[in-house]
């Protein structure tokens, strides 16, 4: 029986770690860290959980932590934001390559600068080359429910890969809502226990982990590291459809919205979904046929899924919300865009940077897309491909 | 699957590579001279010693050998060339070789 709640983003993470109890917690504590260390270390110290919490002087060592103990067979865990996650960049791609499956909770916020910790994806966006598996939840439910099949996804022996879960910092990981937890027992059945076949601490099979890499070996690891990303996609729905199974709430690599006889589209992740789906509702009670795309699985990006429900519209516009001075757009719709470039007919795309630094998003402002992408639709001329949008201009 | 230090070369395919290049064996570091990495080689004097084995602990890279708890001649296919033995003999009797200075 699912139980009904009241959380942020923050404490549906940290109830998800609890109830899944991790082997190791390596945090580093102050801002921009987030809640989720804190409630974790609160149920430490009143002994819910019998997790080793470690606390680090960086989020470089945090991560280092993290990986110790997973080659050591352990599942480790951290949570961190913005300026956090930037310092363990490092550190996130010797997760990848050494192909240990520690999770972290992401609250996705700014980079500085100028200085701002609000929310955008900066910071998850700028780990996308990482080696990581990202998740993205458009609320503290869909963050809850991520999480809760994170550590499957990311030690299943076809994967062995490191996974983000990421939330939308403030908007998610602070504001309260309510949620349907499922209960201690059924998620400890559900995540099961880590089975590593290799790992440091078992005497009967000495192990070197991590090694170097020469010329001579480092292309067939970043090509055998390649692979294991794109098996994860099938991972990532088996997975997903247990999930479904057990606890009834369904999940893909994207949610289309809508989307059945949509003409335009705005593809669009996390909690601005939310907003743009409203959008979506006015439109299609006036008749218009908008539909709408919500990013879920962004790492493993869901290049074939996403051309195929997009091929039959005539104006898709793609929604970044973090910018990446490539000077002719952002990087959700790069690869949005590169996932569609072979199909026969493709629709018209522009990109729109939008809400960074916490910068609000309303319905007015998704109507407002979706009001171009009509004339786009109608033959009007496309304007401006990369543009931005909420900015005061002069 | 290659899976010992000594089976992996640099013929195999990546789909017999192991996952995340782990080596399911120990103490392979063995197999591989890193002693050429050296600009400068110390020499024992072993006239000069006598045996304090002080030169042995300080050494990082466990390139000098001990045996029936004497020392022996360097590991040169691991010795880096630091000098700290030389700095910790206190009987002089480990100096650069002349070739080196």
């Amino acid at each position: 029986m699912s139980i009904r709640e009241r959380l942020s983003g923050n404490e549906a993470i940290a109830t998800a770690m609890r109830q899944i109890e991790p082997d190791v917690f390596a945090m580093f504590p102050i801002t921009p860290s987030t809640e989720i260390p804190q409630y974790y270390a609160a149920y430490v110290a009143d002994g819910r959980v019998s997790t080793e919490f470690v606390c680090m002087e960086s989020e470089h060592s945090a991560l280092s932590a993290c990986l110790g103990a997973e080659a050591a067979g352990c599942r480790a865990v951290t949570a961190t934001s913005s300026a956090g996650l930037s310092y363990m960049n490092e550190v996130l791609y010797v997760a990848g390559s050494m192909r240990l499956p520690v999770v972290i909770a992401v609250s996705c916020r700014a980079l500085t600068g100028p200085i701002n910790i609000n929310h955008d994806y900066s910071d998850s966006m700028a780990e996308r080359d990482s080696g990581f598996i990202q998740l993205y939840g458009e609320n503290n439910q869909e963050a809850y429910d991520n999480y809760l099949m994170a550590h499957r996804i990311a030690e299943h022996p076809d994967v062995r890969l490191p996974l983000m879960v990421c939330e939308d910092g403030f908007i998610t990981s602070h504001a309260i809502e309510n949620i349907e937890l499922e209960e201690d027992a059924a998620v400890k059945a559900f995540a099961g226990t880590y089975e590593p076949e290799h790992y440091l601490l078992n005497p009967n099979e000495p192990l070197a982990a991590g090694p170097y890499g020469i010329s001579a070996y480092y292309m067939e690891a970043r090509v055998a590291q390649a692979e294991a990303m794109k098996r994860a996609k099938k991972v990532i729905l088996d997975v997903a459809s247990d999930f479904e199974n057990t606890f009834g709430r369904h999940y893909g690599l994207f949610e289309a919205y809508r989307m059945e006889d949509a003409d335009i589209a705005m593809v669009i992740m996390g909690s601005s979904a939310g907003t743009a789906k409203a959008a979506v509702d006015r439109l299609r009670d006036k008749g218009i046929k908008a539909g709408l795309i919500k990013v879920r699985v962004f790492r493993p990006f869901p290049g074939e899924e996403l051309a195929e429900a997009l091929k039959n519209c005539r104006a898709v516009a793609v929604m970044d919300k973090s910018e990446g001075f490539s000077s002719c757009g952002g990087p959700l719709f790069a690869e949005t865009a590169s996932a569609c470039i072979n199909l026969d007919s493709r629709p018209k795309m522009i990109d729109i940077v939008y809400g960074l630094g916490g910068r609000d998003f309303t319905v007015k402002a998704a109507e407002s897309v979706y009001e171009r992408l009509c004339g786009i639709a109608s033959g009007k001329d496309i304007g401006p491909v990369y543009s931005h949008m909420g900015q005061r201009e002069g | 699957m290659f899976r010992k230090a000594s089976e992996i070369n640099e013929k195999i395919a990546w789909q017999d590579m192991t996952t995340g290049c782990e080596i399911y064996e120990p103490g392979t570091s063995r197999l591989t001279n890193t002693g050429e990495w050296r600009s400068r080689t110390p020499e024992w004097i072993e006239e000069k010693c006598k045996q304090c084995l002080l030169c042995v602990p300080f050494c990082p890279d466990s390139s000098i050998p001990v045996c029936d708890d004497k020392r022996e001649d360097f590991d040169y296919d691991h010795c880096k060339g630091c000098g700290i033995c030389i700095k910790v003999c206190p009987f002089k009797a480990i100096e650069f070789k002349e070739a080196d200075t």
